[in-house]
């Protein structure tokens, strides 16, 4: 029965075996490269997604002519043969491209990781480049008048025509429940924001690098849609992030210190939409990620307080607290309390969290900042390190169909 | 809520699952799709039952349209807002009594007024010769 379902059982037994799984421990993140993260690139996206692809695959040692794999969202607005033509890619044999926005972050490089590993491909490049600052803002609502004269998809239809057609908005609905259901203090939010705050000025590339927020400073930010302020927000960036993925064997031959990928998974639960799937028996939580958290612990072999590092997938504050409480690392509605005073998610705490100063405030590269992010910690070199970083946990976007990595040293 | 004039609300997108909805509304009668089998509601609207996985069960029922408000948002900048709905407006999700949850808007409440648990009732909006719309009114007493 469907309803079963509903209230969230996980059937291990119905799942292939983690012996099973081939991409576990099999394949690795091997090169990451990027742009500058600005708010107004000066440039297009093709351009800024050759350069980044460039510099990810000279980090990992190899050449243009080693790549034979490419992976990207559908919401890419490059085209993959322009991409192929610009860098002169001469051997591409594996493509796909995965739905949902920021939920396909860490399905690409399970994709990768995939075609890897069943020997489809050797090395697969996943890349996102966006002009999300200076070009068109997905997240605003005033873009749609003169462009579209009805809502964009069928579940939309119900949302856009009553002013409900902001991903800003649709989250709200959810924290205002969850923060009725729970009596969370207004006051108690935002240390979230100020700790990544903290981590993108020690980051030289993050876009807030220059500009402190105190706690303070987060109260008073003002209210956007109300129960969501200004400072709950992610920064909207122009640039590109780029991934190579290979098999762990080969891995070992090339430059870096490979990220093996210990975990990979994807869920799209029942009652499932894109940010408003109010229909389900509670609102207070994100099933999605609740269940891609089950299959990455089950696969990996290991639970919450075995991972160092997290990087969560934060387009509003908001929802990396909710995968806090979806992924085991609190109990539900203490989420906001975990994270008071910000001393147990700074990079010296007991869950560090978003250490380039994530989608707040580094970058909004849709997830893909967040696992290159995941590889440093890995590697040991990220601006802020995690003194013996051995697990990281990476997810993609809340609230959609969503995916997530545990990556291992 | 107040409108501005000149901007056009985004309408719904139709098809075959939720035509039969919009049109009711149009008659100003508010229906849901339910099982006739499983006795289920369900929202959105789609071509077989989830529960039964029957392909020809599914009928429109009419709903008196009383629930309550379930969450809701206020717009209290035109940042993130639409620009057809003058500032401030909020947005509620109303969980009907059959259970299913719906987004609108509600009529003659100010947003600082609107409050989780509030009773409601659905009532209908003609915007102009193409479109009516459902939205709730508090429920008295």
């Amino acid at each position: 029965m469907l309803s079963e379902y509903l209230e969230r059982r996980y059937r291990p037994e119905r799942r292939p075996s983690p012996e099973a799984n081939l991409v576990r421990d099999n394949t690795a993140i091997v090169g990451i490269g990027q742009t500058e993260f600005s708010r107004n690139s000066g440039r297009d996206e093709l351009d800024m997604a050759c350069e980044a692809i460039k510099n990810a695959v000279a980090d990992a040692g190899l050449a243009i002519e080693d790549i034979d794999g490419l992976e990207a969202f559908t919401l890419e607005r490059t085209s993959m043969p322009a991409i192929v033509s610009a860098l002169g890619i001469p051997n591409l044999r594996f493509t796909s491209e995965i739905s949902f926005g920021g939920g396909a972050s860490g399905a690409n490089v399970l994709h990768a990781a995939a075609a890897v590993a069943t020997g489809v491909a050797n090395h697969v490049v996943c890349y996102r480049s966006l002009n999300e600052a200076s070009g068109h803002r997905y997240g605003r609502g005033d873009g749609y008048v003169g462009y579209l004269s009805e809502a964009p998809t069928l579940h939309y239809g119900y949302y856009f025509p009553f002013g409900f057609l902001t991903p800003l908005a649709w989250a709200g609905m959810y924290a205002k429940r969850w923060m009725h259901e729970y009596g969370i203090d207004p006051d108690q939010l935002g240390w979230y924001s100020v700790v990544l705050r903290e981590n993108a000025l020690r980051n030289p590339k993050a876009v807030f690098n220059d500009r402190p927020m105190t706690h303070a400073d987060y109260l008073e930010s003002p209210m956007i849609v109300e129960p969501l302020r200004l400072f709950d927000c992610c920064v909207d960036t122009d640039g590109a992030v780029a991934l190579v993925i290979t098999s762990a064997e080969r891995a070992k031959d090339l430059k870096q210190t490979p990220a093996y990928i210990l975990a990979a998974a994807q869920s799209c639960p029942p009652e499932q939409e894109i940010q408003t799937s109010y229909n389900r028996p509670v609102m207070s939580g994100l099933p999605e990620t609740w269940y891609m958290g089950q299959e990455l612990f089950r696969v990996a072999g290991v639970g919450p307080a075995d991972i160092d590092v997290a990087q969560l997938y934060d387009p509003f504050s908001f929802g990396a607290l909710l995968q806090l409480e979806e992924l085991g690392f609190c109990e539900r509605g203490e989420s906001a309390a975990f994270c008071e005073g910000g001393d147990r998610i700074r990079p010296d705490g007991q869950l560090p969290l978003n250490t380039s100063g994530g989608l707040l405030s580094e970058a909004y590269i849709h997830g893909y900042n967040l696992i290159a992010e995941g590889v440093r910690q890995i590697r040991g070199t990220s601006t802020s390190q995690v003194e013996g970083a051995e697990l990281v946990l990476a997810t993609g976007g809340p609230g959609v169909p969503t995916s997530g990595l545990i990556l291992r040293r | 809520m107040e409108y501005v004039p000149g901007i056009p609300i985004l309408k719904p997108s139709l098809d075959a699952d939720n035509r039969p909805f919009w049109e009711a509304v149009r008659r100003h009668e508010f229906v849901l799709q339910k099982c006739g089998s499983c006795d289920r509601y369900f929202q959105p609207p789609r071509p077989m039952c989830p529960e039964c996985r029957s392909m020809d069960t599914m009928e429109w029922v009419p709903s008196a349209g009383r629930g309550q408000v379930y969450s809701f948002v206020n717009f209290t900048t035109d940042r993130m807002a639409y620009p057809a709905m003058k500032i401030p407006y909020s947005v509620v999700l109303v969980e009907l009594e059959e259970g299913v949850r719906m987004i609108s808007n509600m009529l003659d409440l100010e947003p600082d007024d609107v409050q989780i648990g509030m009773p409601v009732e659905v009532a209908f909006d003609d915007l102009d010769e193409d479109l009516t719309l459902f939205k709730f009114k508090k429920l008295e007493g």
